[in-house]
């Protein structure tokens, strides 16, 4: 379905910052896709024109890109897209049997989504949080040491429409298309909210602070900072 | 003598606005930007290369060196770009720095930006970790707000734009090149080099890549001085890094360290591996460094030092598994990652990627054979040297050292017919409580 004019209005003003950005207009292509599965939930042929009008590509050239990367939807999809993380040390950990528990309990495969229209079910890559393996995606929010139970619990909450708070993100979870828009660049103020650092993150920290270790100090008058050339 | 543990990117995490303006300058943060715009951008490149200061995103180049390829008094645009896509298996520690300390990563770039004369600088992020991008966003502002960022920095006539940039999900666009095409608006693909990037990098103009940990390190450098930063580490691997544990040990988690700390250490801080069970193999430097062993606890955590133990210091992401692991799985599992993010520009590693998996599929359901060890190994020599970008290369380290260390293992599913491993007793939940 073509876009509204309202739609259209709006999508236009927000490309225009966005393409803004770059010093060249084709560098805003990757955010410009985030826009239109912000707008639809999912990236669109309407999508991919209006991309390929706003910086005069071919709708060929646009459609080849976003197939390229795995973050943009090609249909559309849940409100929640849930992720279980299924590369090595997160399986072993326990992911293989997340992914299949969920499943099973969702009745769907993976890549499907719920009949209530809430919930996508897909493996993910690592997601740069080990030291919390396993981990659960929920619209790119990081569910950290997900059990079968755990997992389970955060399926129905999410079918109920009940709030469920990521271990380090958020006090309210975004749906897949507001983290869309986030990820083309509008913040939506919620960057104060939870902790500056899970526990897994800190317990170096920890330790060092309990047996007195520190970073040296630095000399009271830094040497070796190369000779002195003036500001431009 | 050093501490075993020297917290300074890490030092604040534990502070609830860590993340905001005012928690980095309570903690000392912007102190080395007006000093780097005093000293003037070659002396800011002279310090960081007195540093010793190596990249933090696997290869270990030296920072300074590549910062001064960039020509100058050429008339073109200058560019930083940080490779902030943290995907490498295993790897986990830019993602708690931008989040927990984003302004360290800020003010390392607009430094950085000063020095290579750059008068636009991205962070390339990856899409997966909206909290992150969130922190980054809202430090942007903070810093532009500040006058950090934007026209005539702190008074000095120099000015500088920084824009966070959100990927899409692609491992690829984590390699230098296809991070650049990536950023340009096209499908991730590597491009040849030379011409390096510092020559002709985005939009064919002089860019300089770095890590974000890399990046995050340069303020220490310059509000400490040089010789700070050198007099921590080893000889040839200076300074401090972080090291992530995760996997089947009682405690994971980030310790940041001078560089040449060894497994052993580390493990003895986290608690030990799990309780009742024994380490059985072991990634430096995420899944593309090749695994080691219970025989290479005490090599020393540097670059010479894990090069000596014929693997990589990589990204220091150290995975540990126990021996509830089977190590043909956690072979198969990374192929099965290298074949879909293998980008399909070259043959050795697109067919090397999918031919592997398929070998590897068999031998773990027991229906492979010996000549199939053969076959990994033939497939690993025609990627290695013949791929057009190292993404190739890092797909046969786990093949070719799972073979190297537990050929016996690969060759007892032949015989049982199957895996021999029970996977419920790898997991989190193994002893109790789901
Ligand atoms: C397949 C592949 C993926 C990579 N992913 C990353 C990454 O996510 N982050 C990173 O900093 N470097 C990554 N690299 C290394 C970069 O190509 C590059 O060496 C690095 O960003 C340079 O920064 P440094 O000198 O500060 O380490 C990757 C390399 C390859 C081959
Ligand atoms: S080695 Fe793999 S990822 Fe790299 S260019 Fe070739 S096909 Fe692409
Ligand atoms: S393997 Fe799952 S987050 Fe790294």
């Amino acid at each position: 379905m073509p876009f509204s004019d309202e739609a259209l209005a709006r999508l236009e003003a927000d490309a225009a910052e966005i393409i803004g950005r770059y010093p060249r207009p084709r560098s805003a292509l990757l955010p410009l896709l985030h826009l239109v599965q912000a707008e639809e939930g999912f990236v669109s042929t309407d999508g991919i024109r209006f991309c390929a009008g706003r910086l005069g590509l071919t709708e060929t050239e646009v459609t080849g890109v976003a197939s390229f990367y795995t973050m943009y939807r090609r249909r559309p999809g849940g409100e929640y897209n849930v992720g279980v993380c299924t590369n090595t040390l997160c399986a072993v950990m326990g992911g293989d049997q997340l992914l299949a528990e969920l499943s099973e309990y969702l009745g769907v495969e993976e890549e499907q989504t719920t009949e209530d229209g809430k919930i996508t079910l897909e493996h993910v890559e690592c997601n740069a949080a080990c030291d919390y393996a396993p981990v659960v995606m929920v619209n790119w929010e990081f569910f950290d040491n997900m059990t079968p139970d755990s997992a389970r619990r955060l399926a129905d909450d999410l079918r109920a429409g009940n709030n469920v708070v990521p271990s380090r993100g958020p006090r309210r979870l975004c749906t897949f298309r507001e983290a869309s828009r986030i990820l083309a660049g509008f913040p939506d103020g919620q960057a104060g909210d939870g902790p500056a650092a899970g526990e897994a993150s800190l317990l170096g920290l920890r330790i060092a602070h309990e047996r007195g270790w520190k970073a040296p100090e630095p000399p009271a008058e830094p040497v070796g900072s190369g000779q002195q050339d003036g500001a431009r | 003598m050093t501490d075993t543990l020297t917290p300074v990117l890490t030092a604040q995490w534990d502070q609830p606005d860590a993340f905001t303006l005012a928690g980095y300058r309570r903690a000392g943060g912007y102190q080395g930007l007006p000093k780097a715009l005093s000293m003037g951008p070659d002396a800011v490149i002279a310090a960081v290369k007195e540093s010793g200061l190596r990249g933090r995103g696997g290869a270990g180049f030296p920072t300074g060196m590549k910062w001064s390829f960039i020509p100058q008094g050429d008339g073109k645009p200058h560019y930083l770009t940080v490779n902030a896509d943290e995907s490498e298996p295993g790897t986990c520690k830019d993602v708690p720095l931008m989040m927990a300390n984003p302004h360290a990563l800020i003010e390392g770039a607009i430094i950085t930006s000063f020095a290579i004369r750059a008068g636009h600088a991205f962070i390339y992020v990856r899409g997966e970790v909206l909290h992150v991008i969130r922190r980054l966003q809202a430090a942007v502002a903070e810093a532009y707000e500040a006058g950090y960022l934007g026209t005539d920095i702190l008074g000095s006539g120099y000015g500088l734009e920084l824009v966070v940039h959100a990927g899409a999900g692609a491992y690829i666009c984590g390699e230098e090149t296809a991070l650049l095409t990536s950023l340009e608006g096209y499908r991730g693909l590597p491009r040849n080099r030379p011409p390096f990037p510092a020559v002709e990098g985005l939009y064919a103009s002089p860019t300089v890549i770095n890590n974000t940990e890399t990046i995050a390190s340069v303020p220490s450098i310059i509000a400490n001085g040089a010789q700070w930063f050198s007099g921590l580490g080893t000889e040839k691997s200076k300074g401090y890094g972080i090291f992530s544990l995760s996997g089947h040990v009682a405690n994971p988690g980030q310790f940041e360290a001078p560089l040449g700390i060894t497994l052993r250490e580390l493990l003895d801080l986290a608690g030990g591996v799990r309780a009742g069970h024994r380490l059985k193999f072991w990634t430096p430097g995420g899944s593309s460094t090749p695994i080691l062993t219970d025989a290479h606890l005490d090599v020393p955590l540097d670059f010479e030092g894990v090069a000596g133990a014929r693997s990589m210091l990589g990204t220091r992401a150290l995975q540990i598994f126990d021996e509830t692991t089977c190590a043909v799985r956690a072979a198969l599992r990374w192929t099965e990652f290298y074949q879909h993010e293998s980008c399909g520009k070259c043959t050795p590693c697109r067919e090397g990627t999918y031919w592997m998996v398929r070998v590897l599929e068999r031998l773990e359901h027991g229906e492979g054979s010996e000549d199939d060890l053969e076959k990994l190994l033939d497939i690993c020599d025609n990627i290695v040297g013949r791929a057009f970008c190292a993404l190739g290369d890092g797909a046969a380290a786990p093949v070719q050292s799972t073979i190297q260390f537990f050929r016996d293992e690969f060759l007892q599913h032949q015989k049982e017919g199957g895996c021999p491993f029970d996977p419920a007793a790898s997991t989190l939940w193994a002893n109790g409580a789901r």
